[in-house]
């Protein structure tokens, strides 16, 4: 009895150390990725007012505008017809070109019917198609259908980045070594960094075409890699806050988090008012965003921003 | 002896099984050791089992049985009890864990006295408690934002707005209004049944329900007379669940004066010849409508009708002679809105539904059912009054030209006529227009949404 009785209190001891070793760990384990995360990633701000007007006068601001000019790659799949709709009606009305591509012809709308089912090979006949079609444009944007994105913030953002230099921009995720951008926040690809993919996929060994068979990689990891060895990062978008720009999830969400951790300063401790994607809204939630970004606004209070973008011909809900 | 050894060395034996009850229970007693050993998972120790209880059978009862039973009772009850002890130990820690720190971010923060200052002291910041009514002491602005136009109409256009809520509903609802739009009204006055001095809110001697709607309407209406008359021009009424732009009220209401006895909100057209002002939605009062309207109630002249409160109203507004105004924008678009965005700009009402009939004015679905500047929508849950905040006031395309151009409202038009404003950003935008021949831009009233300088103003 008494042997019971003392193997039952070793046990207890035994179980709360165990308990508290797992929760302390539980509690350190994150802060000890955000310290490598901080070390690791590479952050991208837009320039500051100041810095724009340091470094350039305002007729030379005007022509940074006219030669930012966005390709917007739109993977669509039939499968996904009514968001293929809602992009069609909203956001992309705002992309300088916008493109459909997609896996299968659809009757109902119209796009690059690319024939492919392989997502990441249909990805590559994408983005070597919107390269040898770009034409003067230096910046492209790949995005799915369940991402809305603000292309004037995005503009804003690599306004003063020369579109030369490898830029591959959005929110940056850790897959163990490798840092990639993810996709249903939107990728950014500034022209060289195309041009050196491009050339990469040429490349077998590197970049193969189907991926390994026995361990298939998500496309947005594939074009980490294939980007990783022709020398071009990912950096994660950010506002000078150090807010993230790129956000894969939906703005109700966030406000769900933030209610829960900033209840007193919801809306600052939240989103960036200069915020460039948000994903996984429903069509009408991106309908109501279309109004909020573009539309509703206070009276009286005004930015004088030192870029100016028009309204897009034909349209009636921007 | 015999017994004892091959026991102890095999702990993983039947537990519970006592000698006597093994041999007492005759056929049985074979079955029960077998199933129990089979437990353990080794058949092996099932045999073991078998041989051990039949050396056993041959083993004087009392004394070796007893015996190994005991031991090997012994070896499996305390490594039992040690995994026993080692589960209820890591659940109490654990339930004991979660409840201190569960405790700690349940009281968001609370629980430190010094935080609960820190809170009090921000609040001290950003309104003055008086008389049950929070005066904004300073309404929200942003960093790089030239908001004098939004500021002169703050001074210009002084508005008290009370909100119709319950003591049930001060943390559910009525907090999520304090922390968003209320906080750009000049006054904000939380209309209950119940005095709450902390929140603030007003206790105006009724009970709660829907039946008594209007009576909380008229008191809270004759409160916000008697105590703050002179202190607003305006006076708004909303529901918890109410989102109001208030720097897109200032926009319309700029071009009226406090004195003219008129009324603006989202107008139905049934029960009263001009029409009332759909309560959802809110409405707002001129001084001169609600000195009337407690001007009314003295003389009889308005009474209470029944506990439709806007209907109510809206028939007693037509009786002292004060008039159902045009809320809409220069555009014809409405500005009140009695449902959430998303219903407005993608549901497509039934056409047997209420809301067809009741619209004083022509209905639009779609993207034109709303004014860019907007005032209100209502049926807003607490996560929606944080994303209106975050659509109307923060989130924006840079650098965006608007399509729709917003007429400056009299009121200000005439102060800033002798002003010469920044002519030199308003006339860049002007050959940036010309340039990309935006017919659009001209079409909605006289242009310039920002400093309306002089030039501009030419038609």
């Amino acid at each position: 009895m008494l042997s019971e009785g003392s193997s039952f209190m070793k046990g207890m001891v035994m179980g709360g150390l165990f308990c508290l070793v797992l929760s302390l760990m539980g509690s350190f384990s994150p802060i000890s990725d955000y310290k490598t995360d901080n070390h690791h990633h590479h952050h991208v701000k837009a320039a500051s007012k100041e810095e724009l007007s340091r470094r350039f006068s305002d007729s030379q601001v005007q022509g940074l505008n006219n030669q930012i000019r966005v390709y917007c790659v739109i993977m669509v799949q039939p499968k996904n017809l009514i968001y293929w709709a809602t992009v069609i009606e909203t956001w992309s009305k705002h992309c300088d070109k916008a493109e459909f591509y997609t896996s299968e012809s659809s009757k109902a709308l119209e796009a690059i019917d690319l024939k492919e089912k392989d997502d990441w090979a249909r990805l590559r006949k994408a983005l070597k198609h919107a390269y040898e079609n770009a034409g003067d444009l230096r910046w492209f944007f790949v995005a799915q259908p369940t991402t809305f994105a603000i292309i004037e913030n995005l503009k804003y953002l690599i306004l003063t980045k020369d579109p030369n230099e490898p830029f591959y921009l959005g929110k940056t995720m850790k897959s163990g070594e490798l840092d990639y951008v993810a996709y249903d926040s939107g990728i950014v690809l500034s022209y060289e960094a195309l041009k050196r993919l491009i050339n990469v996929f040429q490349d077998e060994e590197k970049c193969p075409e189907k991926g390994r068979a026995l361990w298939k990689l998500s496309e947005d990891k594939q074009l980490a890699v294939c980007l990783k060895y022709t020398g071009v990062f990912a950096e994660n978008g950010e506002d000078a806050h150090g807010k993230g720009l790129f956000n894969s999830r939906t703005v109700d969400s966030l406000i769900a988090d933030s209610i829960k951790d900033n209840p007193n300063d919801v809306v600052e401790g939240c989103c960036s008012d200069l915020a460039v994607t948000f994903s996984g809204m429903s069509p009408n939630q991106m309908h109501v965003m279309m109004f909020g970004v573009y539309r509703l606004r206070p009276y009286g209070h005004d930015f004088h921003d030192s870029l100016a973008f028009y309204p897009p011909e034909g349209s009636d809900n921007d | 002896m015999v017994c004892a050894s091959p026991l102890v060395s095999k702990p993983h034996l039947t537990e519970g099984v006592s000698p006597n009850t093994a041999t007492s229970l005759g056929d049985g007693h074979l079955k029960r050791p077998r199933r129990s050993c089979i437990w353990s998972g080794i058949a092996a120790t099932a045999t073991h089992c078998l041989l051990s209880f039949s050396t056993c059978a041959a083993c004087p009862r009392v004394k070796c049985c007893q015996a190994t039973t005991w031991i090997s009772m012994k070896a499996v009850g305390s490594r039992f009890s040690f995994y026993a002890g080692f589960v209820v130990g890591t659940f109490t820690l654990y339930v004991f864990l979660r409840q201190v720190w569960f405790e700690r971010t349940d009281t968001g923060g609370f629980a430190d006295p010094g935080e609960f200052q820190q809170q009090l002291e921000e609040e001290n910041k950003i309104w003055k408690k008086e008389r049950s009514a929070l005066f904004n002491l300073k309404h929200p602005h942003h960093i790089g934002e030239d908001s004098h136009l939004a500021d002169a109409l703050y001074k210009k256009v002084r508005i008290l707005c009370w909100v119709m809520t319950g003591p049930n509903n001060l943390e559910k609802k009525a907090r999520h209004v304090k922390y968003t739009w209320s906080r750009h009204c000049n006054i904000v006055i939380f209309m209950s049944s119940v005095d709450d001095p902390d929140f603030p809110t007003v206790g105006l001697g009724t009970k709660e329900g829907r039946d008594q709607l209007y009576w909380k309407t008229i008191r809270a209406f004759h409160y916000a007379y008697e105590h703050h008359a002179e202190e607003a021009d305006w006076f708004l009424k909303a529901d918890d669940d109410t989102y109001v732009v208030v720097d897109n009220l200032r926009w319309i209401l700029a071009n009226y004066t406090a004195q003219d006895p008129i009324y603006f909100g989202r107008r139905f057209k049934p029960y009263a010849k001009q029409g009332y002002m759909s309560g959802g939605a809110g409405y707002v009062l001129s001084r001169e409508a609600l000195r009337r309207f407690v001007e009314g109630f003295q003389n009889k002249v308005c009474t209470h009708t029944t506990s439709v409160e806007d209907l109510a109203m809206g028939q007693c507004m037509e009786k002292v002679g004060v008039k159902a105004g045009d809320s809409r924008d220069s555009a014809h678009r409405e500005t009140f809105h009695p449902f959430v965005p998303e219903s407005h700009l993608t549901g497509k009402f039934p056409k047997s539904f209420w809301y067809w009939s009741y619209c004083y004015y022509p209905i639009v679905e779609g993207p034109q059912c709303c004014s860019d500047l907007s005032v209100s929508f209502h049926y807003v849950d607490a996560a929606g009054m944080y994303l209106l905040e975050y659509y109307a006031y923060h989130l924006r395309a840079f650098g965006y030209r608007h399509r729709y151009q917003s007429p400056t409202p009299k009121g200000l038009r005439l102060e800033q006529s002798g002003s010469q404003g920044s002519g030199k950003h308003q006339h860049e935008l002007t050959s940036q227009e010309k340039e990309r021949g935006q017919a659009e831009h001209k079409e909605d009233g006289p242009p310039g949404d920002a400093p309306p300088a002089a030039p501009q103003e030419g038609n």
